[in-house]
């Protein structure tokens, strides 16, 4: 009879989420469930505030993601007063939100899905001389001696045999689902500690912009720290160094490093090619402006939907339309007016918490009633998948040349169709290739901010608007983003210089939706049908798939209202984007060189 | 664990590339953090050269936001993966373990089991409506923390959720959100606040207690250690001196700006907030909040979200000359730069105490909620 595995806490994510898998006979997973368990609040907290201030608010939101909502929330708040950021302030923002980009990806694959693919007590079988030979032929990387590899080895076999594993304990260690030869085992168990001290030097973007990392400091109108080439407590020659520096840096790590150990682990995963797509519709809101955030067609990552797998047509979507984003709460702890269901565009949205799952400690879910904190946001209707597939995939159908070029080549070296994109591993492989899209970007946004700067221009705020005396008495904004787990929008009111109303629409809310009234599941759940679990009480298949979505739970869960009022929400949209490399946005160096990726 | 005549820790470091020399330079390095004279980096070193089993220590994170266990992750010396694998043994930390689910929860209560481990709580505990706000394996977070320390030595909170109720305690509290203190009464607390905190004070504090034995020294009201929390940012802060001169910065981006004057006027919360942030900086002390030109958001004080981030604080005088006001009195008087303006000897919330009072009073005067801390 169906048997029900289920997965809580789902670690290594941000967050506090569970999975219910309902299995047939044979342990293959019919139908899935998924519910995030936990909630703060801050969409409330939020009202009656300064909007200057809401950025910070945002900001904790997430401390993995920790600048995308201070992002969304400026832009919002910039949005509904209308002003428009120097050119200074744009690069800068650019810069910081791609270093968010690699330095996320980064630490996601490496520390928090390879262990998904990597068998750490394995890798103590692994010859390091093999291992020192397979990395020289993926890579350039030069810490590669048998020596180096043997030293790390007996430090993992020291640690197991203390018998205190410490992060390591109790993994699914000899599962017969891990695939990889001992040697690629060791050779990402060191890159995984690699890593760890490789994204120290990355959050040196944030660090000087905003003073630190996590929650770096952000302004509304621009960004807080000044340019001046003869001051020593300005952006100047030394501290564009250190910029320069964490550039490069991680330009070599994604192109020595990630890139390469991601395409020495993925042939041998190949049946998640076949596992793990979910909905086959995708949505961007785009980023990377060249100048103006309003000026959606200069998006190095373009806006638009992608629906059925279809990659010949680029729907476009609107944030501020009213008509094209609802959210639904039949299945999540939540109160409509209008009853269950009846979906509510965000802006005219409601938050009306009330619990009504199992007392706990409890066994089960009930899937048939309420079951998550997660609302269900669709788009026209439909279930969207946001995140790395998603943008590669419209970067690809836009005909972004880089894009094109990696996944041909990331599909060859797989041989695989193109159909294979829309996986699992199509997803884990997406997350590392527009890393070196936005890697290749940065040194291209660097470079006109140093062209910028020499012309004179040291601006690097409007202040026109910074006092609430120059305000309009009522407005209302939307600011958007892409987080590195997919699509971001927040929505604010300002009513006589407060915030009124504000609203967050977070990737995991739309790819970790429970079921809508129609029965359509989000991308998590749908993702999950088919999937064999050969051990039932060691569910790495459905960590794989999930942890694919890199999910991100207290994004997604923020929305309480402690007196059961109502509270608007939001929405979604604008149009579609083809023009890719306008000149901010093109690397000064030529857009493939892949270099050191699977050099032969 | 001895063998070959080298410890774990020297082995490990020894794999990584890390000399000897490296190792004491951290354990020097350390000892600074804690405030202790550099000769007691020898100490630190011995004590960790000699240790053969590592402290299991269970991460909780709660109703929180991963930014602290993210921060965590930045620490340089140590680093996080010294930490990890020489120093301690994390068996319990749902971000970055191996294993999930029941395994997951296993490895919790066989921690439990033993005893004779260190709890760090990140994140707030919601207690309202039967704590269904945040539950993990199906339980509630509070039982959670009760269950966890039950046979532990000591509890960390990291960051300011877990140590004052944080982001969301802030008014209106929607979750009924709660700090560690309110709930667990009978283990040694230490309260190591910011959003996030600073990765130096967490792997300071952890370097204490295994050379140590002990958590660092802390103040009663707040249970934060002396070593990060003992002294005011406005009195390390390198624009003090601008400060004095009455040389501010008065509109973004302006000559004042650009020159690194004092941001007192932008709304610098560094005269009310105590903590090392301008001696240690971040992120291998490339920067610092006030270093790279936004103000300080006070995030190390209980209820620092309750004050408008750009409205200036008031200045009180805390000590000397003995014609200013007893401590903790709030005085209308204007900044003016010549005053010696505020001496940090106390360690207390001076930001909770005062200034939060004075702003989410006209903010949310109907009830009490979210009103500055109970300790001051
Ligand atoms: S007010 Fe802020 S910037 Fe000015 S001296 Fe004090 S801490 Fe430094």
């Amino acid at each position: 009879m169906a048997q029900r595995v289920v997965v809580d806490p789902i670690t290594r994510i941000e967050g506090h989420f569970r999975i219910e898998a309902e299995m047939d006979d044979n342990n293959v997973i019919r139908r899935a469930y998924s519910s995030g368990t936990m909630v703060r609040g801050i969409e409330i907290i939020m009202r009656d505030r300064d909007p200057r201030d809401a950025w910070a608010i945002a900001q904790r939101t997430c401390g993995v993601c920790t600048t995308v909502h201070s992002f969304a929330s400026i832009r919002a708040v910039e949005d509904a007063l209308d002003i428009r950021i120097p050119r200074n302030a744009n690069l800068i923002r650019n810069i910081m939100i791609a270093q968010q980009f690699i330095h996320d990806h980064v630490m996601h694959f490496y520390h928090l899905h390879a262990l998904d693919w990597v068998d750490v007590v394995a890798a103590l079988k692994a010859d390091p001389k093999e291992t020192s030979r397979v990395a020289r032929s993926l890579s350039s990387w030069p810490k590669t001696s048998p020596a180096y590899f043997a030293s790390i080895q007996n430090k993992v076999k020291e640690i197991v045999a203390s018998g205190q594993l410490t992060i390591f304990a109790d993994g699914y260690w000899g599962h017969p689902a891990y695939k990889l030869p001992p040697e690629i085992d060791l050779l990402a168990v060191v890159h995984y500690l690699e890593a760890l001290d490789a994204q120290r030097d990355f959050v040196k973007i944030h660090t000087v912009f905003g003073g630190k990392n996590p929650h770096p400091n952000f302004l509304v109108g621009g960004v807080p720290f000044p340019i001046d080439l003869t001051s020593d407590k300005a952006l100047n020659a030394d501290t564009l160094a250190i910029i320069q520096d964490a550039i490069e840096k991680m330009h070599t790590f994604v192109y020595q490093v990630y890139l390469p150990d991601l395409l020495a682990i993925a042939p041998y995963y190949k049946e998640y090619t076949k596992l793990g797509e979910g909905l086959g519709n995708f949505l961007s809101w785009g980023e990377f402006p060249v100048d103006d955030i309003r000026n959606v067609d200069s998006y190095l990552v373009p806006r638009g939907a992608i629906l059925n797998r279809d990659l010949s047509t680029i729907h476009a979507v609107d944030p501020r339309d009213m008509g094209q984003v609802q959210e639904f709460v039949k299945h999540s702890w939540y109160d409509y007016t209008v009853g269950d269901d009846v979906g509510l565009h965000p802006w005219e949205g409601e938050t009306d918490l009330h619990y009504t799952g199992p007392k706990p400690p409890y066994e089960h879910l009930d899937i048939k009633e309420k079951y998550s904190w997660l609302k269900s946001p669709r788009w026209e209707g439909h279930p969207m998948e946001v995140g790395p597939l998603a943008r590669m995939l419209i970067l690809y159908a836009s005909g972004n040349t880089q894009a094109k070029a990696l996944v041909e080549r990331t599909l060859k070296t797989l041989d695989a169709p193109v159909e294979a994109l829309f996986s699992t591993l199509g997803r884990t492989a997406a997350r590392g290739l527009e890393s070196a899209i936005y890697v290749n970007a940065m040194r291209g946004w660097y470079n006109d901010l140093i062209e910028n700067i020499k012309t004179g221009d040291y601006t690097i705020v409007n202040t026109e608007k910074w006092e609430p005396t120059t305000w309009p008495t009522h407005a209302k904004g939307v600011g958007t983003t892409e987080a590195p787990r997919g699509s971001l929008g927040h929505w604010a009111v300002i009513d006589n210089g407060k915030i009124t109303n504000y609203q967050q629409v977070v990737p995991t809310t739309w790819n970790a939706s429970p079921e809508d009234q129609k029965g359509q599941g989000g991308a998590y759940e749908r993702s999950l049908e088919r999937t064999k679990i050969a051990i039932p009480d060691q569910p790495l298949e459905i960590l794989r798939t999930i942890h694919s979505f890199d999910p991100c739970m207290a994004c997604a869960v923020h929305m309480v209202d402690a007196n059961h009022k109502t509270l608007g929400t939001t929405t979604v949209m604008p149009s579609i984007v083809v023009q890719l490399f306008s000149k901010a946005n093109r690397p000064t160096k030529p857009i493939l060189t892949i270099g050191d990726f699977q050099r032969k | 664990m001895e063998s070959n005549g080298r410890s774990l820790v020297e082995k490990s470091l020894i794999a990584r590339g890390i000399s000897r020399r490296d190792f004491f330079k951290y354990c020097a390095l350390v000892a600074g953090t804690l405030a202790l004279p550099t000769s007691y980096g020898l100490r630190v070193a011995e004590a960790l050269e000699k240790k053969s089993e590592r402290l299991p220590v269970i991460w909780l994170e709660l109703q929180d936001c991963a930014g602290c266990s993210e921060s965590f992750t930045r620490a340089a010396k140590p680093s996080a993966a010294d930490v990890v694998l020489d120093l301690i043994s994390l068996n319990y930390h749902e971000t970055l373990m191996a294993t999930a689910g029941t395994q997951a929860e296993k490895l919790r209560e066989d921690t439990i089991k033993v005893g004779g481990y260190l709890v760090i709580v990140e994140g707030a505990i919601p207690s309202s409506e039967g704590d269904i706000y945040c539950t993990i394996g199906g339980k509630t977070a509070e039982q959670i923390l009760h269950d966890t320390v039950k046979n532990a030595v000591a509890v960390v909170s990291v960051g300011s959720c877990s140590s004052f109720g944080g982001l969301p305690k802030t008014y209106p509290n929607p979750t009924g959100a709660k700090r560690v203190m309110d709930l667990v009464k009978d283990k040694p607390i230490l309260n190591l606040p910011g959003c996030p905190v600073n990765a130096v004070n967490i792997t300071a504090t952890l370097v204490h207690f295994l050379t140590f034995g002990k958590l660092p020294a802390i103040d009663d009201k707040l249970h934060r250690p002396l070593f990060a929390y003992g002294s005011l940012i406005h009195n390390n802060c390198p624009r003090r001196g601008h400060f004095n001169r009455g040389k501010f910065v008065r509109e973004w981006g302006d000559e004042g700006h650009k020159k690194g004057w004092c941001l007192y006027k932008m709304g610098c919360k560094g005269p009310v907030t105590f903590s090392n942030c301008p001696l240690v900086k971040w992120n291998d002390s490339v920067s610092w909040p006030i270093g790279s030109g936004h103000g300080c958001i006070g995030c190390t004080e209980p209820d620092f979200w309750d004050h408008p981030l750009y409205l200036p604080v008031k200045i009180q005088e805390v000590s000397p000359p003995a014609f200013y006001p007893a401590v903790g009195v709030e005085t209308e008087k204007p900044i003016d730069a010549t005053s010696v303006a505020v001496t940090g000897a106390i360690a207390g919330a001076i930001l909770g105490a005062v200034g939060a009072a004075a702003v989410t009073k006209n903010r949310h005067s109907k009830d009490g909620n979210g009103q500055s801390s109970g300790e001051s």
